[in-house]
């Protein structure tokens, strides 16, 4: 945490691109006004410094704002206040450096499997011959080459989300945006997803953005784990979890683990306390 | 081991699956129920042959009329009318309706609109298209085209924003530009709804070509039909009817394997 805030007065030219905080957000509010005309305040003022390379999860009670912040820095909606940066750029709008997995099933159902990985390479246009390149080590990468030519219907929601994965991954952004990926997935199918994710990451080591309620989730994946508030949804407190890697699924019976369990646990359940009505 | 069902339980279940032989007899069985029935009333002599032919005198107006050649004229008339009335509905609904459905602008401007239209009665129409356009194909084409339009219109705006937005939001992560997105995403992922759209407005043309034909019309099955009931020929209207019903069974085949060819990732 000392090690964060220390950064953020920095100058970015200064830092190298290694230290440099990746991804900044700053004092982000978000208000909505409902249909009757209210106006609700879903984000109150949250500040996160994400360094580059790091595994950062958001989690939080439901409804508190986790997914709408990760939807801003997609650049899919406006903050109401605040500004977000990548790099030294401030998001405006969708674009290909943050690349997106929904929590929904957002394939296109009438691309093959194939196709859905190779949409935003054609988007960018790039070229057939290094296109074909790049869909095929994504879909080995994610396990998919034996379906390349399948339509979304014919598969399992596991599969469906390996596909948004490699299709996220193919545009080569600078930060991963994960809402929620495997929420909708079986328990079994969930830790296959969770060790094929650590894997990628780990390949690849770009910044990711993790939102989940799953608390083994967080810990599991996670290099730090921004817990939030109840509705508004404010910043509570940066956990790092330092629990080496590579890791497996096996290690959320180790103390270490056990220990960053509890204190998350006892983060959110005086949210979720406060929350009842 | 499981005991097996009866076959009344089966049927007593809801939405509970029964066995193909029955379905297939139970349907059969409807069919012949009608017809059986039809028949007893005529040949039984039951009602008169003036207002309920019987089977044989309804075949045989189709070969009478077959022969001489005058139903396939009467058909391709009525084939045409529908037809182009269709098509040239179908080729403005479609693309507006898309528009009208992705931007709240076009929906702000159209909807209030065609939603009233929609209501008015197709047939109250008749005699002001007869005044401003005459009594040619043109005043049939525009029943068709005007009972079908707005119809088509609202259905697939629905189709459209019933379309995830999330599909949407995913292209733009990978860069897609909003053309791109309605381009590449909003009118794909549209297309099963519009062709199911399609399908079902096509029947309601079909309903229309009465309407259509019966006034100042020297052809098409509508007209044989207003003719034949000055004649006192049942015989004829009943195969009128029967004729449309077929070819609108007809063309709802030609959809449904359109779909499946066109849209086949969606089934």
């Amino acid at each position: 945490m000392t090690a964060v805030t220390a950064l953020r007065g920095m100058p970015t030219a200064a830092s190298a691109a290694t230290a440099a905080p990746r991804l900044r957000i700053e004092d982000v509010r978000l208000e909505y006004t409902t249909r009757q005309g209210k106006t609700v305040l879903a984000i109150d003022d949250i500040s996160i410094d994400v360094p580059d390379n790091q595994f950062a999860v958001i989690v939080g009670p439901s409804g508190c704002g986790k997914s709408s912040l990760l939807y801003l820095v997609a650049g899919l909606n406006e903050p109401t206040s605040g500004r977000i940066l990548l790099g030294n750029e401030e998001v405006d709008g969708p674009g290909t450096d943050r690349g997106m997995v929904f929590q929904s099933y957002t394939l296109f159902p009438w691309l093959t499997v194939r196709e859905n990985v190779e949409f935003g390479l054609k988007r960018r246009k790039v070229p057939p011959a290094e296109r074909d390149e790049i869909v095929n080590r994504y879909l080995n990468e994610t396990g998919l080459a034996a379906f390349h030519d399948a339509y979304p219907k014919q598969l399992s929601g596991g599969m469906m989300q390996r596909v948004a994965i490699a299709r996220a991954l193919a545009n080569d952004p600078k930060i991963l945006l994960m809402d929620e990926p495997f929420g909708a997935l079986d328990s079994q199918t969930r830790n296959s997803m969770q060790k094929l994710l650590l894997r990628v990451w780990e390949q690849h080591k770009k910044t990711v953005l993790f939102v989940t309620h799953d608390i083994d989730e967080a810990i599991l994946l996670g290099d730090r784990i921004y817990v939030m508030t109840a509705r508004p949804g404010r910043l509570k407190e940066e956990v790092v979890v330092d629990i080496p890697r590579p890791r497996s699924l096996d290690m959320v019976m180790d103390p270490a683990f056990i220990a960053v369990k509890r204190k998350i646990l006892e983060l959110l359940k005086n949210e979720i306390k406060d929350d009842e009505h | 081991m499981a005991r097996k069902r009866s076959i009344v339980d089966l049927c007593l279940t809801p939405k509970a699956e029964i066995p193909t032989g029955l379905r297939f007899a139970v349907s059969t069985l409807m069919w012949l129920l009608v017809i059986g029935t039809w028949s007893l009333a005529t040949y039984g002599g039951f009602m008169q042959e003036i207002f309920l032919p019987s089977p044989t005198a309804v075949v045989a107006a189709f070969f009478r009329l077959f022969e001489d050649g005058t139903l396939g004229q009467h058909i391709w008339a009525s084939v045409q009318v529908v037809v182009i009335g269709f098509v040239i509905s179908s080729v403005i609904a479609v693309p507006l309706g898309l528009l009208m459905g992705t931007f709240r602008v076009v929906q702000a401007g159209l909807e209030p609109l065609v939603n009233f239209i929609r209501y008015l009665p197709v047939t109250s129409f008749v005699p002001l298209f007869i005044l401003w356009i005459g009594i040619g194909i043109e005043q049939r084409i525009m029943v068709i085209f005007f009972g079908t339009f707005f119809q088509q219109l609202v259905m697939i705006a629905d189709v459209s924003r019933g379309v995830q937005k999330d599909l949407l939001n995913a292209s733009y992560t990978l860069g897609a530009t909003r053309r791109d997105a309605v381009l590449h995403v909003l009118a794909p992922a549209a297309m099963p709804g519009v062709l199911d759209t399609l399908r079902v407005t096509m029947g309601w043309a079909w309903t229309y070509l009465v309407v259509a034909e019966l006034v100042a019309a020297s052809s098409g099955l509508g007209y044989i039909s207003m003719k034949a009931m000055r004649g006192f020929q049942v015989d004829v209207i009943f195969l009128a009817i029967a004729v449309i019903g077929l070819l609108g069974l007809l063309t709802d085949l030609v959809f449904r394997l359109l779909r499946m060819r066109l849209v086949a990732w969606a089934n």
